[in-house]
């Protein structure tokens, strides 16, 4: 009974989360604190930090590691398959269909419509990104790794893999200051993307 | 085999490397994607992600199930699915004492910090090669036409996505 309640709880949260990972995480809270109880608000908020702090997508952090609490390992399967494999299947259906038909002239026009409206999506997902770098890091820094990203990555063509990595260990061996902390726990409350 | 391994390394590096859940793996996946194995054109990538955006659940896995099928069908898509899922979900559950230490660590946090210009860079770049293929496809008008209300849409009127990409999709399967 545990399992099927595991899978309904993260089926309905993957296919009702619209704009990705992160924007499921109060459907998560829903299901996993207020319907079935399995974890309170404080254990919720604890497993979002975790979430946060690592890599990789958000939502299948949540539903792996809230499946293995709950039910163990078969639990953790059983929350991830239910987040995602609903959601892909559709998608490669659809998409599928539509590579099918490409030859069409009308579906030509969609799919040159589409790109400018992904490119404000895109866009619009810069500037928040930006925003939040602004609070965290302040003007002048921000600028600084801006202009370092875009030297890197879109002139000299480095891996972004690997300029990611090295702000990863600076951070890591970076001495600390207080001041930065009270700044760090700001942009920390705010993030949600 | 050479290309599960690629599968393989073309969605692990964005899940291992992309701080901040899925959208901020959009632009690291187009790198590889696109960028490093040529598997899709920037249009076909921007095709997928407009579908990916329109339909429910995480982004990222819902990309690397796609292009993964695509690659090497079925069993691509668990292969892509699986990279990107599985090296932080062991982490996070090996890592858990650990992590429940650090997990208010300033350290942490300003790693999370650091490599948001870099992301932005990365988004601002996709969101500048869309606008560009669109400008080629569909002229100048056009683009600007469905860039300012797309925006307008999204941004000002609030409406879900979704339906902004199944307007998009309407409009141009009639007038373009």
């Amino acid at each position: 009974m545990t399992q099927w309640h595991i899978f309904i709880a993260f089926f309905r949260v993957g296919m009702l989360g619209y704009g990705g990972g992160p924007s499921s995480i109060p459907l998560v809270k829903k299901e996993v604190v207020e319907k079935y109880k399995w974890l309170d608000d404080e254990e919720f908020s604890n497993i979002l930090a975790l979430c946060n702090s690592l890599p990789g997508p958000i939502a299948t952090k949540m539903a792996g590691y809230i499946g293995y609490r709950v039910a163990g390992l078969w639990g953790m399967v059983n929350a991830v398959l239910a987040t995602i494999i609903p959601t892909i299947v559709i998608m490669i259906l659809l998409l599928t269909f539509l590579a099918s038909m490409s030859d069409q002239p009308w579906v030509q026009g969609m799919t040159r419509a589409v790109v400018p409206v992904v490119g404000v999506m895109l866009a619009v997902l810069t500037y928040e990104f930006l925003k939040k770098a602004k609070g965290g890091l302040g003007w002048v820094v921000m600028s600084i790794l801006v202009v370092v990203s875009v030297l890197l990555i879109e002139v000299a063509g480095v891996h972004p893999a690997f300029l990611i990595g090295a702000l990863l260990v600076y951070a890591l061996v970076k001495p600390h200051k207080e001041k930065e902390q009270k700044e760090d726990e700001k942009v920390r409350g705010k993030m949600s993307l | 085999m050479i290309t599960y391994w690629q599968i393989f390394i073309a969605f692990f590096i964005p899940g291992i490397v992309g701080y901040g859940g899925g959208p901020a793996s959009i632009p690291l996946v187009e790198n590889e994607v696109v960028g490093r194995f040529g598997w899709m054109s920037v249009q076909q990538f921007s095709e997928m992600l407009a579908m990916a955006n329109a339909l429910p659940g995480p982004i990222a896995t819902k990309m690397a199930g796609y292009i993964g099928f695509q690659q090497g069908g079925v069993l691509g898509a668990v292969v892509g699915v699986f990279a990107t899922v599985a090296p932080s979900l062991i982490l996070m559950i090996v890592l858990l004492s650990v992590l429940n230490k650090f997990k208010d660590s300033p350290k942490v946090k300003l790693m999370t910090a650091l490599i948001r210009p870099t992301i932005a860079i990365l988004l601002g770049g996709m969101a500048f090669s869309f606008f560009q293929t669109s400008y080629d496809g569909v002229g100048i008008w056009q683009t600007i036409l469905l860039v300012v209300v797309s925006f307008i849409l999204l941004e000002k009127v609030k409406l879900n996505p979704a339906f902004v990409i199944v307007f998009a999709l309407a409009y141009g399967g009639i007038f373009l």
